[in-house]
């Protein structure tokens, strides 16, 4: 859009307007966006395409396989899946409170405080999830067999700790890296006005920094509670999938499938599913309810 | 009063060597200088914030160097006046109170003063990121004047503001000092505010403190520029 010209020297603006060629800018023509955000919608859409479909086929095979409802209820009544549901809520439970034990002074040191050495620690880290999980089961079964751990060894190895302790270690770090953020998101200015007021720092930590991470605690909580329902490798390693003892619900997607009974093994899978979603949206609506309140 | 002698800090490439610098008890003192040149660091240095190479901070005659920021009496609003988020105006007043352990009916009598004399009573229920640039000023000065600070410490306190709003808060911040004779340190890079509020105006340029005549037709009393620092 070309200014309107003033009414003084407007005789020398015209003559311009007629004369000057056009400059770079105004011959300049912008491409359409289209085309790149067709490209963004379609890769963005083959990767959740994939996930639905992923879980459709599960559901799907059942339904037209028509053994659906009766592996269901067959599943259901099996003490074996009882146990194993039982067992995987409880035991993600407590590996979740655990790891919010651990993620929110780890989350809160690792924000707040610079010190030598904090690069290796932050790579520390990071250790449990880039190690393959059966490596993380091998290493547990091996510390567990040096003192003093070795004194634990008939109370935890193929026990139900050893399940915890195994979900423990690889969910941790998810929720660990949630808090991490988290902190990092909530400047240190509340902190010190909270110093300037009379607060101690676990006063101000306590009073004004955690009430204000309730959104990545819920998060960090879902993802653990989630990564931990889904552990099997460290599981069978360090716990073994021994029935009515160790058996979690993907253990007993393992064991269905080396018996061979494929509708048996989708319905646990398919109650997996069921369970993340259910705790996914109670953690949801609960965040949301409180953040509104 | 505030009494700096010799300070020194270093953050990184930031330097500061050497800075003096003296407000008598119960003056409003505006710190000119700008941006960068280390004006709120020697305020946060004052709140103690920040760590010190040397030198000493005296308020009130009390060498509080040493001491951690809670101890030394001291009322802080930062630039971004970073209201506590998950508070209501209420809590935010008796935040310092309650603190102190004061008692219920002690903490909700002075939070009653401190929201009438800043003109916030209607605003005590309500969540900080619901308020109004100037209503969020008033409950950070409240906040920080609650507890009975000999110091107040403001870190360019109207900077944020719209035209309308900047008057009023001026305008508040000069009754709040005359009501509660706390010796106040502005940080700006205003010389309009300092005209506006200064009893006395110091300037940080090159990391050193001289004291500023604002020149003709400003509102600074003569007189009340120390000239005992």
């Amino acid at each position: 859009m070309s200014e309107p010209v003033p009414e003084a020297g407007a005789g020398l603006g015209k003559t311009r307007e007629r004369h000057a060629p056009p400059s770079e800018n105004e011959t300049h023509v912008v491409r359409s966006s289209t085309a790149f955000i067709v490209c963004m919608i379609l890769l963005a859409s083959f990767y959740i395409v994939m996930i639905v479909l992923m879980l459709l086929a599960n559901v799907g095979y059942l339904a037209f396989s028509g053994k659906g409802l009766e592996s269901l209820l067959a599943a259901l009544r099996s003490a074996e899946v009882r146990y194993a549901i039982s067992l995987s809520l409880i035991s993600c439970s407590i590996t979740t409170v655990l790891a919010l034990w651990v993620s929110v002074p780890i989350g809160y040191l690792m924000s707040r405080f610079s010190f030598r050495g904090k690069a290796y620690i932050d790579a520390v880290l990071d250790i449990p999830i880039v190690l393959p999980p059966l490596v993380v089961g091998i290493s547990l079964l091996m510390l567990f067999n040096v003192p003093p751990f070795n004194l634990l060894a008939d109370w935890v190895v193929y026990e139900i700790p050893a399940v915890i302790l195994a979900q423990f270690m690889v969910a941790s770090a998810f929720a660990v890296r949630t808090m991490r953020v988290t902190f990092d998101q909530i400047p240190q200015r509340f902190e010190q006005v909270a110093l300037t007021l009379g607060a101690s720092r676990s006063q101000a930590f306590w009073t004004v920094v955690l009430p204000q991470t309730r959104r990545g605690l819920l998060a960090a909580a879902t993802l653990a509670w989630a990564r931990a329902l889904g552990e099997f490798g460290p599981i069978l390693v360090f716990a073994g999938a021994t029935s009515h003892r160790t058996e979690v619900l993907p253990t007993t997607v393992f064991l269905e499938m080396q018996a061979g009974n494929l509708p048996g093994m989708l319905t646990v899978s398919i109650i997996m599913v069921v369970l993340a979603a259910v705790v996914l949206v109670i953690t949801r609506l609960l965040g949301l309810r409180r953040l509104n309140a | 009063m505030i009494a700096i002698d010799g300070l020194s800090m270093s953050q990184g490439s930031f330097k500061l060597e050497n800075v003096s610098l003296t407000v008598p008890q119960g003056v409003y003192c505006v710190l000119m200088g700008r941006s960068g040149c280390g004006k709120t660091t020697i305020l946060e240095a004052i709140c103690g914030l920040r760590p010190l190479v040397r030198g000493t901070i005296c308020l009130n005659g009390r060498n509080v160097t040493e001491l951690k920021p809670g101890e030394r009496g001291i009322g802080y609003v930062p630039q971004d006046r970073a209201l506590f988020p998950t508070m209501i105006v209420r809590e935010q007043l008796a935040f310092a109170l309650v603190l102190r352990r004061q008692r219920q009916a002690a903490i909700a009598s002075r939070v009653d003063e401190m929201a009438q004399l800043l003109g916030i009573a209607h605003l005590l229920d309500r969540m900080p990121g619901t308020l109004s640039g100037g209503e969020a000023q008033r409950v950070a000065l409240g906040r920080a004047l609650a507890a009975n600070p000999s110091v107040l410490c403001l870190d360019e306190p109207l900077s944020a503001l719209d035209e309308d709003t900047h008057g009023e808060i001026c305008g508040l911040l000069g009754d709040v000092h005359r009501h509660t004779s706390v010796t106040v340190l502005h940080v700006t890079h205003s010389r309009r505010e300092a005209r506006q509020l200064g009893d006395c105006v110091f300037d940080l340029e090159g990391g050193a403190v001289r004291d500023v005549a604002l020149g003709a037709g400003d509102s600074i009393p003569p007189g009340a520029v120390p000239d005992d620092s």
